[in-house]
């Protein structure tokens, strides 16, 4: 589904990814961990379309060139980030945005557009997801959430969007257990066969409520090594420096399965 | 004064013969020789430097008479302000026009005409609101002392109320003439009476006009006035516009302005806080684009205690759009118990774009709470990647975000009717395509 070869970004003389190396395939879950600056929210940034990098290498997703698309061309072929930090848009109603945002979607691939009742509907189904109050819904997007408010609020639009590739940037930082719970719940109940996920975290925590088919680790701009779910039950033992020196590219590519 | 002004004054003075009451004969006459002799404003005035009058005072503009004008203007026009229901006085180029209007029943103690009827029975009772301008305002509320000759006379007597919003259209229809009118509206509100004026401007497209009016409201002790303006007219029209208030003792006025058309606009507010008490809030959006100019000067005049005033005025500047914001508060001495802000913000959309923006505050008093503040300020880059991540196209994006930040202005209007029409309005016009928005 997704097929990342020599992915390298800039901004200006700073280099940010320098080789990456990564494949999805549909339904896997594969988590990203690696200490602060490895470059992984750049990963994210550069998978949407974000503009601040000079892009170099190439990103295959079913098979089409992303990086030739726009972020909304994106958004319609089936890429969702949970931000890790999520905007706050002061005057736009979050029910209006998340409607207007899948009414986007739908346009795009050709489907009717959802009247205000029945996206209601949906919206209340999928708010049980992440026990998100209706409340939340008549106001502004993010504004004066908190924390752990806006990550499930990511997780809300994901479920309404229903991405075929999530990705989830530290969508666990600053949650409580009982939050970390609920925002994995969710995720969990939105994997599929058809949907994949690309988990970015810290902590090995959260990989105990998702449990990920892969684990990458990132440090300094490249995938420096991957392996099964255990891997991340070591780094938690050593922590980073044990995992950090780069391994040649061709075992980098080790945790992509053919 | 300018060749350009001295031709213009020689074309509109024949509108003065007239059969007017003697007191407006002097009145007129005074208006037209302090306009000769101060001349129209220039750019090197402090408080129309921004504002290109010349582009106005060129045009050979004729006044505007009853038989000017094609009489189907009312299907031509589009009115942004739809039709509240309730009482609608329709004016042609600055003149009553009755078959377009309606005028249901009054409750006892209220009066509400056109100025030209009350002229015909001499019209003492205006003379207080026509002896106002010259030398203390500017050369164009002088040029509509000299030329108006109609407009909208509400007077609300003593505890009288009128629910419904009072609606006041405004049209301009040249055929082909450019004209000016000069509508002279005043409204008196006595002692605790209560009232909403709705002001709408429009005309249509592609005519040369001016509108040139002045709004003149007295109120009362504890009386309270809501006041509407929406200026929607083509963008080949001007429109130049002074309202102009005195307040009494614990009386109420607010003000909610919206700026949309035109090609060189300049609305003018002066309040006079005259006695203990008194309240105004004043709110202004302005969304300039293409090339037009939308001036919005404020004078508010603290002269008595315990007064509090409220600006907030916003401003959109798309393509080479001018928008200026010239605020003054004064805040004069012994004025104790002041309560003043004021606030500007801007939205700059593009970088041919501008925006002045000059708050002033002058007190002469000890005992005040003023603040005042201004900003400029563009679309967020993080909030765009955000909303074209869930799929929006670039132009969506942006016109979600230019909607939120004029919404709460919009919101901040108390009349439904009017409301959902200028949130339509608006969002059709910063938001082409994003359809419906939520109300
Ligand atoms: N817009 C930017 N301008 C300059 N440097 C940036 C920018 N974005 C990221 N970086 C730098 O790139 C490195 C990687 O950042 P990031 O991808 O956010 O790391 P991570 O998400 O792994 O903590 C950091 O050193 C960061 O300072
Ligand atoms: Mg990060």
């Amino acid at each position: 589904m997704l097929k990342i070869e020599d992915l390298h970004a800039r901004i200006g003389d700073k280099k940010i990814l320098r080789g990456v190396n990564l494949q999805i395939e549909a339904g896997e879950v594969h988590a990203v961990m690696g200490p602060n600056g490895a470059g992984k929210s750049t990963l994210a940034g550069v998978l949407i379309g974000r503009e601040d990098f000079a892009v170099t290498g190439s990103v295959l997703f079913d098979g089409e060139d992303l990086l030739a698309l726009s972020p909304e061309e994106r958004a319609a072929a089936g890429i969702f980030l949970a931000f890790q930090h999520p905007v706050e848009i002061p005057g736009v109603g979050n029910l209006y945005f998340m409607r207007t945002a899948l009414n986007s979607l739908r346009r795009h691939r050709g489907l009717d557009e959802l009247d205000g009742v029945d996206f209601l509907a949906l919206a209340q189904e999928r708010m049980k997801l992440v026990e998100m109050d209706q409340s939340f819904m008549s106001r502004s997007v993010n504004e004066g959430f908190s924390g752990g408010e806006k990550k499930r609020n990511e997780i809300l639009q994901m479920a309404i969007l229903e991405p075929k590739l999530a990705i989830l940037d530290e969508t666990d930082s600053g949650l409580d257990i009982d939050a970390l719970r609920v925002v994995a719940g969710g995720v969990n109940a939105l994997r599929s066969e058809g949907r994949s996920m690309l988990v970015i975290t810290h902590h090995q925590r959260l990989l105990d409520f998702i449990v990920p088919d892969q684990v990458h680790i990132m440090a300094a701009g490249r995938i420096v090594r991957s392996g099964g779910k255990e891997l991340a039950v070591e780094l938690e033992e050593h922590g980073y420096a044990g995992v950090r020196e780069p391994v040649p590219a061709a075992t980098s590519m080790a945790g992509a399965t053919r | 004064m300018s060749k350009a002004g001295e031709a213009l004054l020689s074309r509109l003075a024949p509108g003065l013969d007239g059969d007017v009451p003697g007191w407006l004969s002097q009145i007129r006459a005074a208006a037209l020789t302090w306009v000769t002799e101060h001349g129209f404003p220039t750019h090197r005035d402090e408080d129309w430097k921004y504002t290109r009058l010349e582009a106005i005072t060129e045009v050979a503009f004729r006044a505007g008479t009853a038989d000017s004008g094609d009489s189907r203007i009312g299907e031509q026009v589009e009115d942004p302000a739809v039709d509240l229901g309730g009482i609608r006085f329709v004016f042609v180029n600055g003149l009553f026009r009755a078959s377009m209007s309606r005028l249901p029943a009054v409750a006892d103690g209220i009066t509400i005409t056109n100025v030209a009827a009350l002229l015909v029975g001499g019209a003492q009772q205006l003379a207080p609101f026509f002896d106002s301008v010259p030398g203390q305002h500017h050369a164009f509320a002088a040029l509509n002392d000299a030329l108006a000759e109609d407009g909208a006379f509400i007077h609300l007597g003593p505890g009288t109320v009128v629910d419904e919003p009072i609606q006041l259209v405004f049209l301009s229809d040249t055929a082909g003439i450019p004209l000016l009118a000069s509508p002279r509206s005043v409204v008196l509100a006595e002692a605790g009476s209560r009232a909403t004026i709705v002001e709408t401007y429009a005309g249509v497209d592609g005519q040369v006009c001016c509108t040139n009016s002045v709004t003149e409201v007295v109120l009362h002790e504890g009386a309270h006035v809501e006041h509407y303006k929406i200026q929607d007219e083509p963008e080949s029209a001007f429109h130049l516009a002074l309202l102009d208030v005195r307040q009494g003792r614990d009386s109420r006025f607010g003000s909610h302005l919206v700026m949309l058309g035109s090609q060189i606009a300049r609305h003018e507010v002066r309040i006079s806080l005259d006695e203990p008490g008194a309240q105004v809030s004043l709110d202004g959006l302005y969304l300039p684009r293409g090339n037009q100019v939308h001036d919005n000067t404020v004078f508010v005049d603290h002269a008595s205690t315990q007064c509090t005033s409220h600006q907030l005025y916003k401003g959109v500047l798309e393509d080479r759009g001018h928008g200026v914001f010239n605020g003054h508060i004064m805040v004069r001495e012994g004025a104790d118990g002041t309560d003043a802000n004021q606030k500007n913000q801007n939205l700059i959309l593009s970088d041919r774009a501008e925006v002045d923006t000059r708050p002033r505050l002058e007190i002469y008093a000890d005992d005040v709470k003023c603040t005042h503040g201004a900003a400029v300020g563009q679309v967020d880059g993080e909030a765009i990647l955000y909303l074209r991540s869930r799929g929006l196209s670039a132009e969506e994006a942006r016109g979600l975000l230019v909607f939120a930040f004029v919404r709460d202005m919009v919101d901040r209007i108390e009349l439904p009717g009017l409301r959902s029409a200028l949130l339509n309005r608006i969002a059709t016009r910063s938001m082409a395509g994003i359809g419906e928005v939520g109300a």
